[in-house]
């Protein structure tokens, strides 16, 4: 817990750990990520940095540990709470390893679904949305103007009435990301952002990263093997192997951390890409 | 007592002729996932042909029982699998990468269609026939009640055994069986390590086809008759057992078959015969609601 | 052709053998009572079964030309087998002439298909074709709403055809609604009829027992449905795709049976009867009124006519499909809608979104149920009769098969697909035979060939740019 606001913890990970059956994926891991800071999670496949995720963002329910998030004014405990929940209330977002858009809806469609459940009291549960009522309206159109806002972003204004499929894989990346920040996260926890970019993509996104942390001023988790990304931008690493934290610190000290090296260069098929 | 003994001796029966279907639901889930939906028709098809191979043999001459029982079994079995092999080939191999309901509703038409087919070929009114076994001996008599096997039911039971140990047989020991557990693991990896990808899955079908053929012929000895509709409600018992088992899982099945076949004959013995499909229809919404991996099936934790 | 043609008939020779294993014996060998209760025997047909298998070998054949690109061949060998099918020669069954004639068009049409999407794709690509693609699919709309509304007025409005109308128009309006399940959400509902069969009996009950009007129970009768697909949905929308299928068609035997069995209620198979048909304003249509009632005639002052009640059943349903269309175009457009097809597209990223998916669901499926609730009402009302046989499982399928044929999700596909398979067999009774058949192939065809239906344009909810500006590519 070095050199990170003076705020407190954003969310706070104790002693989580994640068995399947036999498997431990995740072994008694403790961290903590801040407002207005980039945590990177790193470490070899299959280490369990997606499984971490899972647990904070409800998917899976962990064995054991606690994952308390402090949010807008109160405190969740995320490990207690149903799926959906810790989207809609503690507003936690995410992205996914492998793309999850909505690939035949349009990408401003995509934009419009993330603000879902503010759209849904605006329209009184659909009574007032059938009904056609101002105030709907206007809610609409606001929602419709923070889309654009996103767009405008990611760059992808002239794309907004095409179906997300048919996007580029970059394209998706960031449209992923735009969905996920449309929902008004105070957390927001990217899985392999930079997965399958060329040089010039992945550049782009480390500013869009920036402008996240630093204009919207939330917390955000980044899982990332691209160490030119992850030792760019991020404020506090962590470094998990076989479900374990073998490290933890500011970038330059982690890259120094002889457990990490060992770590990486000790497995093969990490060795040329670290 | 002896009326609950009786009642045993007809549910055992009855669930193996369940557990014989619910494997062929069972291991294409297994492998590939989806509900075979038209597996029912295939069954029935196989009684159908059972019918029709007993008609074939009392014509031609052959008197003995047994011999026209074997003769049949080969029968049904070889041509039901051809129509196991033909449905996965042309309704269901190209889709697979479609969208996910996309092979569930085109099992629903290939069912659809051969009902269809086989009440336009063969006629809609019930089939007398495939009586070639008669007769039993009395286990017992309580309560002024005999208590009755009939070599009919031991055929039944025995055919099951052995199929079944045959068929863990294959299972476990060879290279099919191998191959199609690899499959059920992971698709992608076994075509990578060599694995026929479209043949195992291919003859996965065909195993299933054939013992649903056994099935049907059991079946339509059991009653003694049989229509191109009875595929639906057996189809669905069947693939209630599967379920009840733990879908995926090959002892689970035959576990299935026989709790279903005892849950139907019991609550028809002692409450009401009218509400025993709706008996089994409710065991199914409620291990699906409640314990959806069933029995012996282990949990799929969706990887995300 | 050279090295090509022994493999395509090798093909082509295995094809018409698997064909032949099928079929000797459920074809070959048709058992037909002895009489006297003295068991089976056959009645050959295997020569039926050898034209069918030539048939099969020469379209196999054919098919494989034409995806080699032998365009002639293939189209000399449909024409042929057109002209098989049609000439006078004597095939063993009537069937037989249809199956090739039919093969040959089919080959045909795969033969020139290349060339006739070509252009069609090639003319659609165009800016102008696009945008008129779009127009004309708003202008056939326009068009067959004003087709449905002057029916009744035109001549070929006889009592057969107005029948025709009415029971298209019922099964347009329960498409419509299982699209909202099917369609927008991704939940395939196998039980769909059961909610028709609580809207009718709702009717039947209430009006029969209560003495309670058709416009009184038309929306109780709605709600009933509803709350049952809440009460069903709440506790299985959580399953997987395909469990879910298996569940709702499990409720919808269970309803049918407790419908069969429940003599107290629903007076079993027999059904109920006497269902009294739909009031305007309080005045029935009959010759001659019921005690303290007035006839419709007598009220308008015209003279009796049969057909005054048909005309008022087709406006009806008419009117009720299209405040089912109306109020699906509008869902669509709301938060909720876009949360459906969300939900169809991916639950994962719905839920960490923040979305409830169970709750998503359940609106989806009672909305959908109301619908058929409604038309379950209307049925009733129209029949004056229903019992449990209504209500079978391939009544579920048949809808389902109208909701896939369209394009899951559209619309104007639903009318489409309405037409053609409720209508089609209608017109040409000597196939209604063949029917289910060729629904269940339709289905597996449609799977194979175009999974997204006959209409699989999807217009988007909301738009940043207008239509047909140029923005997007
Ligand atoms: N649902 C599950 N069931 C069983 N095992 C699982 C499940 N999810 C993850 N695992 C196992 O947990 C371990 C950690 O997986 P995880 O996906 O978290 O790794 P990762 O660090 O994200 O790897 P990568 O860099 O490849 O994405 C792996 O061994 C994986 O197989
Ligand atoms: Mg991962």
């Amino acid at each position: 817990m070095t050199s990170s606001p003076s705020t407190g913890p954003l969310i706070e990970v104790e002693h989580l750990t994640m068995r399947f059956g036999g498997l431990i994926a995740i072994d008694d891991v403790s961290f903590a990520a801040h407002q207005k800071a980039i945590t990177a999670i790193i470490g070899p496949n299959g280490a369990g940095k997606t499984t971490v995720f899972n647990c904070i963002t409800g998917f899976y329910k962990p064995t054991a540990g606690r994952l308390t998030l402090r949010g807008v004014g109160r405190e969740f405990l995320l490990e207690r709470m149903r799926g959906h929940e810790i989207g809609q209330k503690a507003r936690v977002a995410r992205t996914f390893q492998n793309i999850r858009l909505f690939a035949g809806m349009t990408v401003l469609e995509n934009l419009m679904v993330a603000q879902h459940n503010k759209l849904m009291r605006a329209s009184g549960w659909s009574v007032l949305g059938l009904l056609g009522v101002a105030s709907f309206q206007r809610a609409e159109a606001a929602a419709v103007e923070l889309a654009r806002l996103w767009l405008e972003r990611i760059g992808l204004m002239a794309d907004a009435d095409r179906p997300a499929g048919e996007l580029p894989y970059g394209d998706q990346r960031r449209l992923e990301i735009a969905r996920a920040m449309c929902t008004e996260p105070v957390l927001l926890c990217l899985d392999e952002p930079a997965a399958g970019l060329n040089p010039r993509e992945s550049a782009e996104l480390n500013q869009l990263l920036v402008s996240i942390r630093d204009r919207d001023g939330i917390g955000v988790l980044l899982i990332e093997h691209d160490m030119s990304v992850v030792m760019n931008i991020s404020d506090h690493i962590v470094v998990l192997d076989y479900g374990r934290k073998i490290a933890e610190g500011v970038p330059l000290a982690v890259r120094n951390d002889p457990a990490v090296i060992r770590a990486y260069l000790g497995t093969d098929d990490e060795a040329n890409d670290g | 007592m002896a009326y609950f003994t009786q009642q045993l001796i007809n549910a055992i029966t009855l669930g193996a002729i369940y557990g014989l279907i619910a494997i062929g639901y069972t291991m294409v889930y297994g492998i590939i996932g989806m509900i075979n939906f038209a597996h029912g028709e295939v069954f029935m098809v196989g009684a159908f042909i059972s019918l029709i191979g007993f008609v074939i043999c009392s014509s031609v001459g052959i008197s003995s029982a047994p011999v026209a029982i074997v003769l049949v079994l080969l029968l049904a079995m070889s041509f039901s699998a051809v129509y196991g092999w033909a449905i996965e080939r042309t309704a269901y191999r190209p889709l697979r990468g479609s969208f996910r309901l996309a092979p569930l509703i085109s099992a629903i038409g290939v069912s659809i269609a051969l009902q269809n087919y086989v009440q336009l070929a063969q006629g809609a009114r019930p089939k007398p026939g495939g009586q070639v076994v008669s007769g039993g001996f009395n286990l017992f008599t309580a309560d002024g009640f005999d208590v009755r096997v009939t070599w009919l039911q031991i055929i039944i039971v025995v055919v099951t055994i052995v199929l079944m140990a045959g068929f863990t047989w294959v299972i476990a020991r060879t290279s099919l069986g191998r191959q199609q557990r690899a499959c059920e693991q992971d698709m992608k990896m076994a075509s990578l390590l060599g694995v026929n990808v479209d043949r195992t899955i291919s003859l996965t079908f065909v195993l299933g086809a054939a013992l649903a053929a056994v099935a049907g012929m059991l079946f339509l000895m059991y009653y003694g008759v049989i229509d191109f509709f009875i595929g639906f409600l057996a189809g669905i018992k069947a693939f209630t057992a599967a379920v009840l088992g733990g879908i995926g899982s090959l002892p689970g099945a035959m576990l299935g078959g026989l709790l279903i076949g005892l849950i139907e004959v019991f609550w028809a013995g002692y409450f009401s015969s009218e509400y025993k499909d709706v008996a089994v229809f409710a065991i199914l919404v409620l291990v699906l609601i409640f314990r959806p991996s069933g029995l012996l099936g282990k949990p799929e934790i969706e990887k995300v | 052709m050279g090295p090509r043609l022994p493999l395509m008939l090798k093909d082509a020779g295995l094809t018409a053998f698997v064909a032949a294993a099928l079929g000797i014996f459920i074809v070959g060998f048709r058992t037909v009572d002895t009489g006297g209760g003295k068991g089976l025997s056959f009645d050959y047909h295997l020569v039926d079964l050898a034209v069918a298998v030539v048939v099969i070998f020469i379209g196999r054949l054919g098919l494989s030309m034409a995806a080699n690109g032998q365009r002639w061949p293939a189209i000399v060998l449909g024409g042929a087998m057109i002209a098989a099918g049609a000439s006078p020669m004597k095939l063993p069954s009537g069937f037989l002439h249809w199956f090739v004639a039919l093969g040959g068009v089919l080959l045909v049409i795969r033969a020139i298909w290349p060339w006739a999407s070509d252009a069609m794709s090639a003319a659609a690509r165009t800016p102008s074709g696009l945008a008129l693609g779009k127009a004309r699919s708003r202008w056939f709309g326009w068009l067959l709403l004003g087709a449905a509304v002057l029916m009744p007025f035109t001549p070929i409005a006889d009592q057969k055809t107005m029948d025709l109308g009415v029971l298209i128009l019922t099964y347009v309006m329960l498409g419509w609604g299982l699209n909202i399940v099917v369609g927008l959400a991704g939940l395939l509902d196998l039980g769909y009829v059961a909610f028709y069969a609580v809207g009718a009996y709702a009717y039947a009950l209430l009006s029969t027992q209560y003495g309670l009007g058709f416009w009184t129970v038309l929306p109780l009768a709605g709600m009933m449905a509803a709350l049952f697909g809440i009460v069903l949905g709440f506790p299985v929308l959580r399953l997987r795709g395909d469990y879910l299928a298996i569940v709702t068609l499990g409720f919808g035997e269970i309803i049918r049976l407790v419908l069969l069995n429940w003599f107290d209620l629903t007076n079993g198979p027999a059904g109920i009867g006497s269902i009294p048909g739909p009031t305007l304003f309080g005045a029935v249509f009959a010759e001659t009124p019921p005690a303290g009632k007035q006839t419709v005639s007598e009220m308008l002052g015209i003279a009796f006519d049969g057909n005054h009640r048909l005309i008022f059943l087709y406006y009806i349903i008419l009117g009720l499909a299209l405040v089912t269309n109306l109020f699906t175009q509008r869902m669509r457009r709301l938060p909720v809608g876009r949360a459906w097809e969300a939900l169809r597209e991916d639950e994962t990223a719905c839920q960490a979104l923040g979305i409830n998916p169970t709750n998503t669901k359940l609106t989806a499926f009672a909305i959908g149920a109301m619908f058929a609730g409604f038309a379950g009402s209307f049925f009733a009302a129209k029949q004056r009769f229903i019992s449990p046989e209504s209500f079978v499982f391939i009544e579920s399928a048949i809808i389902l098969a109208i909701v896939v044929l369209g394009g899951m999700g559209s619309q104007i596909g639903v009318v489409l697909a309405a037409v053609l398979l409720i209508g089609l067999p209608e017109w040409f009774r000597d196939l209604g035979n063949y029917r289910m058949l060729a629904f269940g192939l339709a289905m597996v065809l449609i799977m194979v060939f175009r999974p997204r239906g006959l209409i699989s344009h999807r217009e988007p909810s909301i738009r940043l740019h207008p239509a047909g500006s140029g923005g997007s590519g």
